[in-house]
C-alpha cells in the first residue's frame, strides 16, 4: 500500500456536521449518490442543499454547472471516492475552467460502501489527492485529521479556488436516510439559490 | 425578424447559435464530433455563450443540470455514440428531477454510414428516447430549423422536461467515408 494511502480515518458523520456547521453564506452543497448525501441530509435540512439519487459520479460535474450559473456563491461537492472513480475526467474539466468558486470534498473509504463494501483501487494504489493533481487542480490536500480538516475548510471557504479535499472515513452506516422526492429536492434547490420562488 | 422565420441565407449551425441565443441558452457543454464542428466553433467563438469541451457526456449533462438549476439555461451537444452513455443520467436525473436539458445530438450511422458499430448505436437512440418519454425531433430541413429549435427550447423549459434535437445528414451532408476504388 502506497504512503500517501495510510491517514487517519475519519467519521463521515462528524466531518459533515463539522463542514455543515461552516456554511453561513447560503453556499450550494451537492451530495452524490448514497451514503454521501444522506450524511448530508442528515446533518440538518438546508434548502441549499441538493441531493442526487442516481447519476453515480456527478457531483462535481453539478456544482460546476451551479458554480459557473452562480459566480458568487461557494459550491460545494460532495463524492464518494467509488463515485469519482467512475467521472475521473470531471477534475480535468474544472482544472481547466479554473472555477474559482467551487469546493471538491471527497469522502474516501476504499469501498463502494453501499453496493456492499467491494473493495475500490482507491484502498490499494490510486491516491485520489494524486489525481486531482495529477489533473491540474493545485489546491488539492488530504485532511490529517479533524481540526486539519476544518483548516482546509475555511480556507476553501475564503480562498480562491477550485479546492479539493480529500478524507479517509469509515464505514459507519448513516443514521439518516434522504428523502427520495427529486421534485422537491430540485425545487427546494431552486428557491434556496433565488431561483424561483414559491408559488 | 425573429429567426424562427427561415431567411434562406444562414447555414444550419448559425441559424442553430442564433436562437439559443434569443432564447437566453448561455451554456454550452460537449464532447467533439466532426459534424458538429462548425457549431462548436460559433459557440466558442461567441462570448454570449460559455462554452466548453467535457471527457464524457454524462459530465457534460451534469454541468447543464447544475447550471439550470442555479438559473443558467444550457445545450449539451453530441454524437449518436455520446446519446448512447446517457440513458442511466437522463433516467435518474434529467427526467425525475424535471431539467429542461437541451441535447443535440449529430446523427451518424445511417445514410451512408461506413462503420458498422456507428449504425448498430444509431438503432439505439430513438428506442431509447421513447421509452423515457423524453420529445425529440430530427432536422433534416434547413427551413425547419429555425422553427424546430426555437419551439423545443419553450417547451422544455415551459414544460420542465429534457428534449433532443437530432441533426440528420440531409441538414449537415453527414460524414461519408472517402471514395475509393473497388
Ligand atoms: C452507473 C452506476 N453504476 C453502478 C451503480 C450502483 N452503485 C450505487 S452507489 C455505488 C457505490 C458508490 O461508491 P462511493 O461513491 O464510493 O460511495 P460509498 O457507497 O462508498 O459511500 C454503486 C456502485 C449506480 N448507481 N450507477
Amino acid at each position: 500500500m502506497p504512503e500517501s494511502n495510510e491517514r487517519k480515518v475519519m467519521s463521515r458523520a462528524d466531518l459533515t456536521k463539522r463542514l455543515v456547521s461552516k456554511l453561513r453564506n447560503e453556499e450550494a452543497v451537492v451530495g452524490g449518490i448514497g451514503w454521501t448525501n444522506f450524511e448530508l441530509w442528515g446533518a440538518g435540512q438546508r434548502p441549499q442543499n441538493f441531493y442526487m439519487l442516481g447519476s453515480m459520479g456527478l457531483a462535481f460535474p453539478i456544482a460546476l454547472g451551479v458554480a459557473i450559473a452562480q459566480p458568487k456563491r461557494r459550491v460545494i461537492g460532495l463524492e464518494g471516492d467509488g463515485s469519482l472513480l467512475m467521472q475521473v475526467g470531471a477534475l480535468g474539466t474544472i482544472a481547466s475552467r479554473n472555477q474559482r468558486n467551487l469546493v471538491m470534498i471527497v469522502w474516501d473509504n476504499g469501498a463502494y460502501q453501499i453496493t456492499g463494501g467491494q473493495p475500490a483501487a482507491t484502498a490499494t494504489v490510486v491516491d485520489v489527492v494524486g489525481l486531482a493533481r495529477a489533473s491540474g487542480l493545485e489546491k488539492s490536500f488530504w485532511a490529517k485529521d479533524e481540526a486539519h480538516f476544518e483548516q482546509l475548510v475555511d480556507r476553501a471557504l475564503s480562498e480562491e479556488g477550485p479546492f479539493f479535499i480529500a478524507v479517509k472515513i469509515d464505514s459507519a452506516k448513516p443514521a439518516a436516510t434522504t428523502h427520495r422526492d427529486p421534485v422537491q429536492i430540485r425545487e427546494r434547490f431552486m428557491r434556496g439559490l433565488g431561483v424561483r420562488e414559491a408559488i | 425578424m425573429s429567426s424562427a422565420e427561415p431567411d434562406g441565407q444562414r447555414a444550419w449551425h448559425e441559424i442553430i447559435r442564433d436562437v439559443l441565443k434569443e432564447n437566453n441558452v448561455r451554456l454550452a457543454t460537449y464532447v467533439p464530433d466532426n459534424v458538429l464542428s462548425p457549431l462548436i466553433r460559433g459557440l466558442h467563438a461567441d462570448p454570449f455563450f460559455t462554452t466548453f469541451c467535457c471527457a464524457r457526456e454524462e459530465e457534460a449533462v451534469g454541468v447543464a443540470t447544475g447550471a439550470w438549476l442555479g438559473g443558467t439555461l444550457g445545450v449539451v451537444l453530441m454524437q449518436t455514440s455520446g446519446f448512447a452513455t446517457l440513458p442511466n443520467v437522463l433516467a435518474s436525473l434529467a427526467v425525475p428531477y424535471q431539467i429542461p436539458l437541451l441535447m443535440i445530438i449529430s446523427e451518424r450511422g445511417t445514410l451512408g454510414e461506413f462503420n458498422l458499430g456507428q449504425a448498430m448505436v444509431c438503432r439505439t437512440m430513438r428506442p431509447a428516447l421513447e421509452s423515457m418519454g423524453i420529445e425529440n425531433h430530427t432536422l433534416r430541413r434547413l427551413d425547419e430549423v429555425a422553427f424546430v429549435v426555437d419551439r423545443t427550447v419553450s417547451q422544455a423549459v415551459s414544460t420542465q422536461a429534457p428534449a433532443a434535437i437530432i441533426l440528420n445528414a440531409l441538414l449537415t451532408g453527414g460524414k461519408v467515408e472517402k471514395k475509393r476504388e473497388v
